[in-house]
């Protein structure tokens, strides 16, 4: 038994809340119907979009690459089944702007026919490079939500050594569960995926961490790991509070540690991966599987059987929906996500991508009217991140973009545990939001002026060289025009008198003697 | 008395060959507060302030022969900036030097129709225009800050200004719109 009875700290703030996650996990994930159609957008993870490598009418295999990488924040994406690519175009995808993304369109042949797949037969053989190289060639991207490209956060450079590995178990947000049937379900790809990543990162441990209302997934992972009889990971049950999942939350609670505002984890030597991306990626180095399914939790009150749903990247959402039940007759909201950090989407659809752990059907409600704030210090009380709520809504909302970002604003998780316990129902993280995308357009603003600045300034230096060099030049040309006409006065009209006076002597020779013919020519003729 | 006055004197001479020295040594060329308003001007080099770029605008100001309201493409952000910088009253944007347009656009050569002049490729402030002679052009968009210096010279009239291409990247969340029941002002 790997329980032991670990000191744990506390954070600031958090909620408990209702969890209402057991009506998800009272059955086995099902596996989705292969659907006919799949909608693939190129931009599933945190940086670049990824650049089709496919034409329209290409027959690709699964698990074949459909899209490389461009640039290092980038991931690739692979064809979740074989088939025909019908169409590549900017279609909408699921985020918050409802915007057109560049999107594969792959019409499956119901084959389900696997490409040749390459594992790695002894990861413990393998070196860093190796692993992260196959692990980005999979696509793997941080599955808890934020999908930045895992193969990065198994990189932290020759400066940083890591003393702690911890997988996210955590899974605090209500109604979400797949991460924790994924822990009942395989908890060997996890361990494993733990240790493979261990390996890579040459962490000196590493810890699982699970919330305590998660017991199943808890020994489910215990016996997995007393069958692997290897004793090289901690499984640790923390408390169950809101939001425990989050990153600095949960390294807080395990180690007392905090990385530096606005640092990385990497600062302290702790680098942070969800159990999900630690199974993704045993999956593509044991089996050679690049990251093209996913488990997503399917809830909500308009749902008739909440469940967790195995689904391709691009099925749409409406199948899941359908699949699980809508109950009928009911004006439903979808949100992406769980209910406190999720965004509401108004079309059903879209595709699932990489990063949906989360669709939530509820019925819909009318927002509560939102009242002028009270100043009751509420927000404050809860807040994890230890931020003044109130200052940053009401620099938010002034624009005061200095002013928010001198109250730490982008320390803010957006965890939505202010804006919950509000009694003026003020969307304060909508205000962060708005906030710091406003902060962000700032920041490339600047740096485009930046760009514009020095690339016009490049264009006067070089319009003044061109002048100078023109200048130059004249100036040349001219010094050679006037040598030379010098050079013209000395020799060549020397030469030229010379010449001239050489041919007038002649001349006058030759006319000479010409008279003297004439001369004696004319005699005669004078005679006559 | 008098070794006050020699040390005092003594005092002041090596104080005024610091002064002196550092006066050399720390000299600055440019004049910062030009380079101040530089920073904040928006650099689209667009003239419609009625000077030839956004430093000689930058130094008209700092020279108090321009007022900080002719700049239609940083609109009243930038007029607020400026305003805050030198200690003066914001004021509206000056007509005369234009509009404040409500959506960043770029410019688009359609290059059809395009006869390769390389008239555009001239006027433009940032060469973000690539061609030659006789050649096709093209814009580098990322590189077009929509100053629409390049429409007057074309002889064709085939470049367009179109609206920035949104990316989901760069989305920004709108501001929050007061639900019913909001008492605007109310809470200040």
């Amino acid at each position: 038994m790997n329980k032991i009875n670990r000191k744990l700290w506390k954070y600031h703030g958090g909620l408990h809340l209702e969890e209402h996650k057991s009506i998800s996990t009272g059955q086995q994930s099902a596996l989705l119907p292969l659907p006919k159609r799949l909608t693939i957008p190129m931009q599933q993870h945190i940086g670049e979009a990824a650049h089709p490598i496919v034409d329209v009418g290409d027959k690709v295999l699964k698990g074949e690459m459909i899209a490389e990488a461009s640039g290092k924040v980038s991931a690739p994406i692979h064809a979740p089944t074989s088939g025909t690519i019908v169409e590549i175009a900017a279609l909408p995808v699921p985020h918050p702007s409802e915007l057109n993304v560049l999107t594969i369109v792959l019409e499956s042949d119901g084959q389900d026919q696997w490409c040749e797949r390459y594992p790695i037969e002894n990861y413990r053989h393998a070196s860093s490079e190796q692993l992260r190289e196959r692990i980005h060639d999979a696509g793997i991207v941080g599955l808890g939500g934020a999908g930045f490209p895992s193969y990065i956060k198994l990189n932290p450079g020759q400066h940083f050594a890591i003393e702690t590995l911890i997988l996210n178990g955590a899974e605090c947000e209500p109604y979400i569960t797949c991460d924790d049937q994924l822990m009942r379900e395989r908890p060997e790809a996890i361990l494993n995926g733990a240790r493979i990543m261990r390996h890579a990162l040459h962490a000196k441990r590493c810890i699982i961490a699970i919330e305590d209302n998660k017991p199943d997934a808890f020994s489910a992972l215990n016996n997995a790991l007393s069958q692997s009889g290897q004793n090289d990971i901690e499984l640790v049950m923390v408390p169950t509070l809101y939001p425990t999942g989050g990153e600095r939350q949960l390294i807080k609670v395990l180690t007392g540690k905090e990385p530096p505002s606005q640092g990385r984890t990497l600062d302290i030597g702790i680098i942070c991966h969800n159990v999900a991306t630690a199974a993704a990626v045993a999956d593509a180095i044991i089996d050679g599987t690049p990251l093209i399914s996913r488990i997503v939790t399917i809830t909500g009150e308009a749902i008739s059987t909440p469940q967790n749903i195995i689904a391709p990247v691009g099925a749409p959402i409406e199948e899941l929906l359908d699949f699980a039940g809508r109950e009928s007759g009911v004006n439903t909201q979808l949100i992406m996500g769980g209910p406190m950090m999720g965004v509401s989407l108004s079309n059903t659809n879209l595709p699932i991508v990489k990063t949906s752990n989360c669709f939530l059907l509820q019925p819909a409600e009318p927002t509560k009217p939102e009242s002028p704030c009270i100043r009751c210090g509420e927000c404050a009380r809860v807040c994890p991140a230890e931020l003044l709520p109130q200052q940053l809504y009401w620099h938010s909302r002034a624009k005061e973009f200095e002013k928010v970002q001198e109250y730490n604003l982008f320390d803010c998780i957006e965890c939505g545990c202010c804006s919950w316990v509000c009694p003026s129902n003020i969307p304060l993280v909508h205000y962060y939001r708005f906030a710091k995308t406003e902060v962000w357009a700032q920041e490339r603003e600047k740096e485009g002026a930046n760009i514009a600045r020095r690339r016009h300034e490049f264009r006067l230096e070089r319009q003044e060289k061109v002048e100078r060099e023109k200048a130059e030049r004249m100036r040349k040309k001219k010094a050679m025009l006037k040598d030379k006409e010098g050079a013209k006065d000395d020799t060549a009209k020397k030469a030229a008198i010379q010449a001239a006076m050489d041919r007038a002597k002649a001349k006058r020779e030759a006319n000479q003697v010409d008279s003297t013919i004439s001369a004696s020519d004319s005699q005669p003729k004078s005679e006559l | 008395m008098f070794t006050a006055t020699v040390t005092l004197s003594l005092l002041a001479i090596l104080f005024g060959l610091i002064l002196g020295y550092a006066a050399v040594r720390f000299k600055i060329d440019s004049d910062p507060v030009v380079d101040q308003i530089d920073a904040i001007l928006p650099q689209t080099q667009c003239g419609q302030c009625s000077y030839p770029g956004c430093h000689p605008y930058a130094e008209a100001i700092s020279n108090g022969e321009a007022d900080i309201n002719r700049c239609p493409p940083g609109g009243e952000a930038t007029i607020q900036a400026l305003a805050d910088l030198l200690g003066v009253d914001p004021k509206p944007l000056d007509p005369e030097a234009g509009e404040v347009k409500p959506e960043k656009l770029v410019a688009i050569i359609d290059e059809q129709t395009c006869i390769g002049c390389t008239l555009c490729i001239q006027a433009c402030p940032v060469d973000a225009i690539l061609g030659a002679a006789k050649q096709m052009h093209t814009i580098i968009e990322s590189e077009c800050t929509g100053c629409e210096l390049c429409l007057p010279p074309c002889p064709v009239d085939c470049i367009l200004m179109v609206p920035v291409k949104q990316s989901a990247n760069h989305w920004k969340w709108p501001f929050p719109q007061p639900s019913a029941g909001l008492n605007e002002g109310g809470n200040l």
